[in-house]
């Protein structure tokens, strides 16, 4: 199927036997055609965030939303995140279905309060009598100097917090199907994104359609050692992939695609088949979803490592400015074959 | 005076009574400790909770904080739900899971509470947000204390209100203290009414332990916002009889003088209210009898139901974390 398939170029397009009734698009028109579906389909939802309806449109996922329906439900917003994250759950509250939108990672540390305090803990405390159906976007930031505070990968904050889901698509088809599943979860839903899936293609389906969340999928099979990427970390993965496949290693590669609810059972049942482990995470080593899935494996899968489980992740510092500290700072497909080729010879 | 109807006068009567019964009621279990919850009080407080809530309609949302009780029962929670909860009871209105500070009754608007100073805020604007897009012509309140009015999230979230024109009421519940903190110690001038100007909206400061002002002044402010006029700024100055937290009072612990406790309780609103409905021949002392009479009944049975009633099933422990899909 062509809907599992991870593209990286143009040449990986071309391959594809039969191309036949296949729309390809990238990522970022991949979610732009699900908030326009969301909010053709059902008057629940509206969007709200700073810039969802200038010219740029949220690098081009909620463009041209506005004139098709308003800027009632496009909404731009005042420069106050944790205010209007509360205004977003109260909505959601009384029945609502806010896409609560930022264009960077780093403006959630602001909404804490409302996100953790309220949003997470209202289904709960309330004995499950009131739903809070929010989804909120943002966007991990990588390079041009954007440096500590515009490119954060916070996820794993999220993943601590009981009663929020987080979401974490890598493919233009995921992207698409994972929003429109989170818009009806009836939960809050952390949706992050990362900047550079935005021009990667893929093939992507007009209709609606929904990618359950808590299904992860395999997106190469192998033998020899599993890895499991996330959000961009996947591109790299399979850069990895290709080289070690031509050195007689065969990665098999997993997209977790939602880190919670986390498809523990499919990462397991791989590293029980190749006996090694490599994850791949687009955030800060300690304390990260890489951690969090280390853990998990060691508890339920030991037996079957054969060597030491290994994380491909951010250094533990701030974001560097400077081009030659970012290369430094950002692993990468030759990161992880270090790391598989290391984990062989163990 | 005159313009209320007598009916008007003693139902709003009747729920500053029957607000007073019920914390009075908490303070005498409370020493039992079989209620396991932080109690957050506010005798001396009533007549806002009265005031307000009777210019609402049961389908209009108010949002409160962990000074709950005399809110709730305004806009009519089920009294027996309410104290099941206090005891940890699985009959509680949150099933047991929010405790004194996280009440909930959607039948009558309340969609959950937040212990969070501030918090409620923005939900209440938010709420107000879905009906202008519902239009279903339901108004949206938000009560909070003055300490909140020291929060990003009060600024933030009236001047979105402001904004958009939401039909939403701020009430703010000025009894001079944050926990402990006096509010000369935590704001540069005595005057939160004034704070609405900024936002562009019509600040009010009325006495809040008078009741008919309190009445008269969120009914023009609730005319205001369902005429798609926006939010309005209420400060009402009141003051908390007993400790921030607990039933017991907070002078002898050196947290307030005592004077100014004994001052306050000069003015209580409920005898004050009381003196007039009964010089105006609104109410008889007789009427009054049977009135608490028939509170203190409705309380006895809540009491009851509340300690009766199983305790929660500990697999509960793991419900409701998620809702399930529509």
């Amino acid at each position: 199927m062509p809907w599992t398939k991870v593209f990286i170029d143009q040449d990986d397009f071309d391959s594809l036997p039969n191309q036949e009734g296949l729309r390809w698009i990238t990522f970022r028109d991949s979610l732009r055609e699900a908030q326009l579906q969301m909010l053709q389909h059902d008057d629940k939802v509206f969007i709200l965030g700073e810039g969802v309806d200038d010219p740029g449109g949220i690098f081009g996922s909620t463009v041209g939303l506005w004139e098709i329906f308003g800027k009632d439900r496009v909404m731009d917003m005042a420069i106050a995140e944790n205010g209007l994250t509360g205004v977003a759950v109260g909505a959601a509250l009384a029945g609502m279905k806010p896409i609560f939108v930022h264009m960077r990672m780093d403006f959630l540390p602001i909404c804490m309060d409302q996100i953790i305090n309220h949003a997470a803990k209202w289904h709960y405390m309330t004995g499950g009598k009131v739903k809070v159906p929010l989804v909120i976007r943002s966007i991990i930031g990588r390079g041009w100097g954007s440096a500590a505070q515009h490119s954060q990968a916070l996820h794993a904050l999220f993943l601590h917090i009981p009663g929020l889901k987080v979401v974490m698509p890598a493919t233009p088809y995921d992207a698409k199907g994972l929003l429109m599943a989170a818009v009806d979860d009836g939960n809050p839903v952390m949706f992050i994104e990362h900047r550079w899936t935005y021009d990667y293609k893929g093939p992507v389906p007009e209709e609606m359609y929904r990618v359950p969340l808590g299904q992860g999928v395999v997106r190469r099979p192998g033998t020899d050692v599993t890895v499991v990427a996330i959000s961009q970390m996947l591109y790299e993965a399979v850069k990895a992939a290709k080289a070690l496949a031509a050195a007689g290693i065969e990665m098999e590669i997993i997209d977790p695609r939602t880190l919670n609810p986390l498809d523990e059972d499919l990462i397991c049942a791989s590293v029980r088949k190749t006996g090694r482990l490599v994850i791949a995470d687009v955030g800060c080593r300690t304390g990260g979803a890489g951690a969090e899935i280390a853990s998990r494996v060691a508890e339920k899968a030991f037996s079957a490592l054969k060597a030491p489980i290994a994380i491909v992740a951010l250094p533990d510092t701030p974001s560097p400015a400077a081009h030659a500290l970012e290369l430094a700072y950002y692993p990468g497909a030759a990161q992880i074959v270090a790391e598989v080729e290391r984990l062989m010879g163990a | 005076m005159a313009r209320i109807s007598s009916t008007t006068l003693k139902r709003l009567f009747h729920t500053m009574l029957r607000i007073r019964r019920f914390e009075e009621k908490i303070i005498e279990l409370y020493p039992a400790q079989d209620m396991r919850t932080p109690v957050h009080l506010c005798i001396g407080q009533e007549a806002i909770a009265a005031g307000v809530c009777d210019n609402l309609r049961q389908e209009d949302y108010i949002f409160t904080t962990h000074r709950n009780h005399g809110h709730c029962i305004a806009k009519g929670i089920d009294i027996a739900a309410l104290m099941a909860e206090f005891y940890g009871k699985v009959t509680g209105c949150s099933r047991g899971k929010g405790g004194s500070m996280h009440p909930v009754a959607p039948e009558c608007g309340i969609l959950g509470t937040s212990a969070i100073v501030g918090g409620c805020i923005a939900l209440a604007v938010g709420t107000a947000l879905a009906s202008s897009f519902q239009q279903d012509g339901k108004i949206s309140v938000a009560f909070f204390g003055d300490g909140a009015t020291d929060e990003g999230i009060f600024h933030e979230s009236l001047n979105f209100a402001s904004l958009k024109k939401l039909p939403v009421l701020f009430i703010c519940e000025n009894n001079f203290y944050a926990t402990n903190s006096p509010q000369s110690a935590r704001q540069p001038h005595d005057h939160i009414a004034k704070r609405g100007a900024s936002y562009h909206i019509p600040g009010f400061q009325v006495d809040g332990n008078d009741v008919v002002r309190i009445y008269q002044t969120a009914q023009r402010a609730a005319a205001r916002a369902r005429a798609g006029k926006g939010p309005s700024l209420i400060e009402c100055r009141t003051y908390r009889w007993k400790g921030h937290v607990g039933p017991d009072c907070d002078y002898e612990k050196g947290c307030r003088p005592e004077a100014e406790l004994r001052d306050w309780m000069q003015r209580c609103p409920l005898e004050l209210f009381q003196s007039r409905l009964l010089a105006d021949g609104i109410i008889t002392a007789a009427e009054i009898v049977s009135l608490t009479e028939i509170i203190d009944a409705d309380l006895a049975a809540a009491v009851r139901f509340g300690k009766e009633s199983p305790v929660p099933d500990t697999t509960d422990l793991f419900r409701h974390v998620y809702g399930e899909r529509d």
